[in-house]
């Protein structure tokens, strides 16, 4: 951003864009508990610390499209649907689609977690059209402090994917235990691709290393996309006024590639549940 | 990129979300999208309906116009036939009632005849005794000739 350039705030474009990737996070450091003031500090947490900014984009993402469902699914109607309604019944009638496509097996929980993880992933990617600087400096004002690490973007956190990733993969244990049972689970390691009982090793160091890279793969992608994006949004943001025909054109393009990402973390979610559900062979 | 618990969170969160989603978002939404299927359904099932009923009042109309067409046409035909009768008989009563007078005015003529003969008779009679009076003149028993001229004028 122009002004960026010239403020004190930031010694050097490499300064600008690292610190619009560094998160608010709180954690216990040197014995006590508190916000990290560098990435560095925010390393040395571990585990145990939060990024509280962009699971706070997160929630209030979350809250806000599931309050807007609930309100319109409060009032709905058989009837000629109004613009609202007609929105929402647009979004559910493609998840249903997309689940009906993908999924074969009967789970009344597939097509609300499609939709969920549809919406909130598009609302999340979503933040990246926001100019880099408005949510961090909105941030800042409110703290009151200057130096504030605040990343508007919660999916090009990797914790905010894996997060997903994590759950539609306990999601995929799950069902397949309670669908093939532990006998049926442990057949689909060591009896594919070769249904030979001798070959039950070779199959388990195929599938085992697979079966882990769907959640790996899933966050990952994920990820990986919204940061390039994010990273050349910053860049862009340091052209001065150039920036304004080239952010514009990356933000377009970036409306293809957010919808795209989410549709594609929805489908594959889908794909990986349905083989959970699959008891064939 | 440090792991850390927002993994957790953010797990625990998107499972509470879609669990809210699937209990009380997706449920009514799912139902209106249904109830809207099937009165569309019900719309076109009508709608075809309508088309079946309408294509047979059509042809009832049809059959029902042609079976007016064929009594009109059967009315028309015993109305001309009637008045052809009609006119018969009328013709009929006409050349009776001609006859009659005809007939009539023949019995009239005769009757009229009969009656001149009548007179004649008399008259000449009447002349015939005068003559003969005449002729006589003198004593003539009036009472025998006219007896003998009475049975002559009964002769004529």
């Amino acid at each position: 951003m122009a002004e960026a350039n010239g403020d004190v705030l930031y010694a050097s474009g490499t300064e600008y864009v690292s610190h619009h990737l560094g998160f608010l996070t709180y954690g216990k450091i040197d014995g006590h508990w508190g916000f990290a003031h560098t990435p560095e500090e925010a390393t040395q947490m571990g585990f145990w610390a939060i990024n509280v900014d962009t699971m706070l984009i997160s929630l209030i993402l979350g809250v806000l499209f599931m309050g807007f469902y609930y309100l319109v699914s409060r009032k709905v109607t058989s009837g000629v649907p109004g613009g609202v309604q007609n929105f929402v019944e647009m979004i559910v009638e493609f998840v249903i689609e997309s689940v009906d496509g993908a999924f074969h097996a009967k789970n009344k929980f597939v097509a609300p977690l499609a939709l969920t993880t549809f919406s909130w992933i598009f609302l999340m990617n979503a933040m990246d059209l926001v100019p880099v600087d408005w949510i961090p400096l909105f941030a800042q004002t409110v703290a009151g402090d200057s130096h504030l690490y605040f990343k508007a973007v919660p999916t090009t956190d990797i914790n905010i994917t894996l997060g997903f990733a994590t759950a539609v993969f306990l999601m995929v244990i799950y069902y397949s235990l309670k669908v093939k049972g532990p006998l049926g689970f442990a057949n689909d390691f060591l009896m594919h691709p070769f249904p030979k009982w001798y070959l039950a090793p070779l199959n388990l160091l195929l599938e085992l290393p697979g079966f882990f890279a769907k959640p790996v793969s899933l966050a990952l992608r994920l990820y990986g996309n919204m940061f390039a994006g994010e990273v050349i949004f910053l860049v862009i943001a340091l052209l001065g006024w150039y920036q304004l025909p080239l952010h514009f054109a990356w933000a377009v393009f970036h409306i293809l590639v957010i919808t795209l990402q989410a549709y594609l973390f929805m489908m594959l979610t889908i794909v990986y549940l349905n083989q959970a559900h699959q008891v064939d062979h | 990129m440090n792991l850390n618990a927002t993994v957790i969170g953010q797990s625990i969160a998107f499972a509470l979300f879609a669990y809210f989603c699937m209990k009380v978002v997706w449920p009514p939404l799912v139902a209106v999208l249904e109830e809207r299927r099937k009165k569309i359904i019900d719309g076109l099932e009508a709608a075809e309906r309508a088309q079946i009923d309408l294509a047979a009042a059509q042809e009832k109309a049809g059959e029902d116009k042609e079976i007016a067409k064929r009594e009109a046409a059967e009315i028309v035909d015993q109305a001309k036939r009637r008045a052809n009768q009609i006119v018969e008989e009328a013709k009929d009563q006409a050349r009776a009632e001609g006859e009659r007078l005809i007939t009539a005015a023949n019995a009239e003529i005769e009757q009229q005849a009969n009656r001149a003969k009548e007179a004649l008779r008399e008259q000449v009679a009447t002349i015939a005794i005068a003559g003969a009076e005449k002729i006589l003149q003198r004593s003539i028993d009036q009472a025998a000739n006219e007896e003998l001229l009475k049975g002559l004028a009964a002769e004529l």
